[in-house]
């Protein structure tokens, strides 16, 4: 069912834990739909020095997040928000139709932190201006499997 | 090779040898057409006899009354839709359960699209129904009361007798998924009260694609699949001699070794409820304390998802299941934790383990050790294990 880069990425996940003083936390997912992901960033000249995760989730929850953070790991805030969920499928040599929503996930959880730092630090990043952090996510924005 | 260990009986079962051995000549010296005069078709019919007498005797019943099917779901849309069809100028309702299974339940969706009416009663927070309630939801209109017997996720037992009381007094048809009951507890038709109730082979270490249905002498219900006089013009297709064969045998050994079994069962499960109390934080039981399924734990470890659960038990050679939303391929967690009044956040870290005839004590004890190493792992992962340490 999932790829070996998955079951990597689940089994030995990149980057797991906290940043304690992170200069952006992002949150995304709710414990409805069962997936939270929460990625801290250390940002040092516009660029991702460090970055840590935890996610509560299935398993490619848990490799998308793991696959994202080794994504922007080193790259420019810029280019970091210019993360797609596409590409963190493409990195994982895809993923099951029903856990695409997961990429979409570890795509907005980079976004989420990266948007906090912005806040914090005052600053108008490109590719964020009309982003608007929450806690829920489309589930539905993917094709569901015909179940019969 | 790896060591690997398989939980999940009330999934499937593997045949067992004795029950093998009786199917073998039927797949290819005693081939013949059980529908067919001759010495070859006589040959299959007097098996498909000798399975029927076994399985009738194990269950309080007589041979005119027991039907074979392509298996456990079959059997449910069969006694579902042929009571629902045939009754319908009595009426139009139907009662059963939030907590069954979806051979019930869909078959339930499907009737109300063609005129039915069904009222799904409530369990309580371990899963058992409201006589109560079942009582008041009855109507005129009432044609049948379809409740299981064990359920399928947590292994509550229902208390059939008693239903089968109120379904006699009210002169309702009462029919009963006994797919997980047959061969885990005592069953007797006449004394349950029930006048429909169905099996499954594969569940009890027979078979898979065969199952049963008992009907009650006098039942009225039309046929599910037409298209010959196979079991006496009830249910068309060549019989699955091998199979049906193989089902008559498993059923016999279950009955015999019931007290053996069900004693096994409850050392084994007790010791992995217990083992996992003991190591394991923030863990629920699910299901009934002690009117459940001998094999059945379920549990629900907090701060994680049932999904990786899964997954990291199978890395270590464990076979498990789940009822989180990742892995019943739908958005919401299984329709059972909801009925028990679990949250979404809770029933997300499902996790059924059933134990079987061939598990062992080393078994239950590389579990727990392993169980315990996934869980915390996993928690370490989890942002809402935080707070919990936070707080510690």
């Amino acid at each position: 069912m999932y790829s070996e880069k998955v079951m990597d990425h689940f089994v030995n996940p990149r980057n797991v834990g906290e940043i304690e003083d992170a200069d952006g936390v992002g949150q995304v997912g709710n414990v409805k739909c069962g997936d939270i992901m929460k990625m801290y960033l250390k940002i040092e000249d516009d660029t991702i020095v460090d970055v840590k995760f935890k996610t509560f989730g299935c398993g490619s929850a848990i490799a998308t997040s793991s696959i994202a953070t080794e994504m922007i790991m080193g790259k420019s805030v810029e280019d970091a928000v210019a993360l797609t969920n596409r590409a963190v499928v493409e990195a994982l040599d895809g993923l099951p139709s029903q856990k695409v929503h997961c990429s979409v996930l570890a795509e907005q959880a980079v976004k989420a932190a990266i948007y906090d730092y912005a806040q914090k630090s005052g600053i108008v990043i490109k590719g964020l201006e009309n982003f608007v952090p929450t806690d829920d996510h489309d589930h539905h924005d993917h094709e569901e499997e015909d179940e019969e | 090779m790896k060591k690997r260990i398989y939980l999940d009986y009330s999934a499937t079962t593997p045949i067992k040898k004795e029950v093998l051995d009786e199917m073998m000549p039927y797949f290819s010296e005693l081939y013949g057409n059980p529908s067919s005069i001759y010495s070859f078709g006589r040959e299959a019919k007097k098996a498909l006899d000798f399975a029927r007498d076994r399985i009738a005797k194990a269950i309080g019943a007589t041979s005119k009354e027991i039907f074979f099917t392509g298996g456990g779901s079959e059997a449910d849309n069969w006694a579902i839709k042929g009571i629902a069809y045939a009754n319908r100028q009595k009426g139009n309702h139907i009662i059963t359960t939030k907590t069954e299974h979806h051979a019930v339940l869909h078959v339930c969706q499907y009737l109300e699209k063609n005129g039915f009416e069904v009222t799904y009663l409530d369990v309580d927070e371990y899963g058992i129904i409201d006589l109560n309630q079942l009582r008041e939801a009855i109507t005129d209109k009432t044609i049948l009361i379809t409740i299981m017997f064990v359920n399928n996720e947590i292994g509550t037992i229902q208390p059939i007798k008693e239903i089968g009381k109120v379904a006699k007094e009210r002169g309702i048809y009462f029919h009963t998924d006994a797919v997980q009951a047959l061969g885990n507890v005592s069953i007797d038709v006449k004394e349950l009260g029930v006048d429909l109730m169905n099996f499954s082979s594969h569940k009890i270490y027979g078979p898979k694609g065969v199952g049963a249905i008992y009907i009650k002498k006098g039942v009225k219900l039309h046929p599910l699949i037409h298209g010959g006089a196979q079991e006496r013009k009830r249910r068309a297709g060549t019989e699955n001699v091998s199979a049906i064969v193989g089902f008559g045998k498993a059923v016999e050994l279950a009955v015999e070794n019931l007290d053996g079994h069900i004693a096994h069962l409850n050392k084994l499960r007790d010791k992995l409820i217990k083992g996992i109390q003991e190591n394991i934080d923030y863990v629920k039981l699910n299901g009934h304390p002690t009117e459940r399924h001998p094999g059945n734990v379920h549990v629900c470890f907090e701060f994680i998802e049932g999904e990786s659960l899964l997954l990291s038990l199978d890395m270590v050679g464990i076979a498990g299941s789940s009822g989180s939303a990742c892995t019943s391929g739908s958005l919401d967690p299984s329709h059972v934790l909801m009925a028990i009044g679990l949250t979404h956040e809770i029933a997300h870290g499902s996790l059924r383990l059933t134990v079987g005839d061939f598990t062992t004590e080393e078994d239950i004890d590389y579990v727990i050790e392993n169980l315990k190493v996934i869980v915390d792992r996993l928690r370490q992962m989890s942002p809402l294990y935080e707070r919990v340490k936070g707080g510690q």
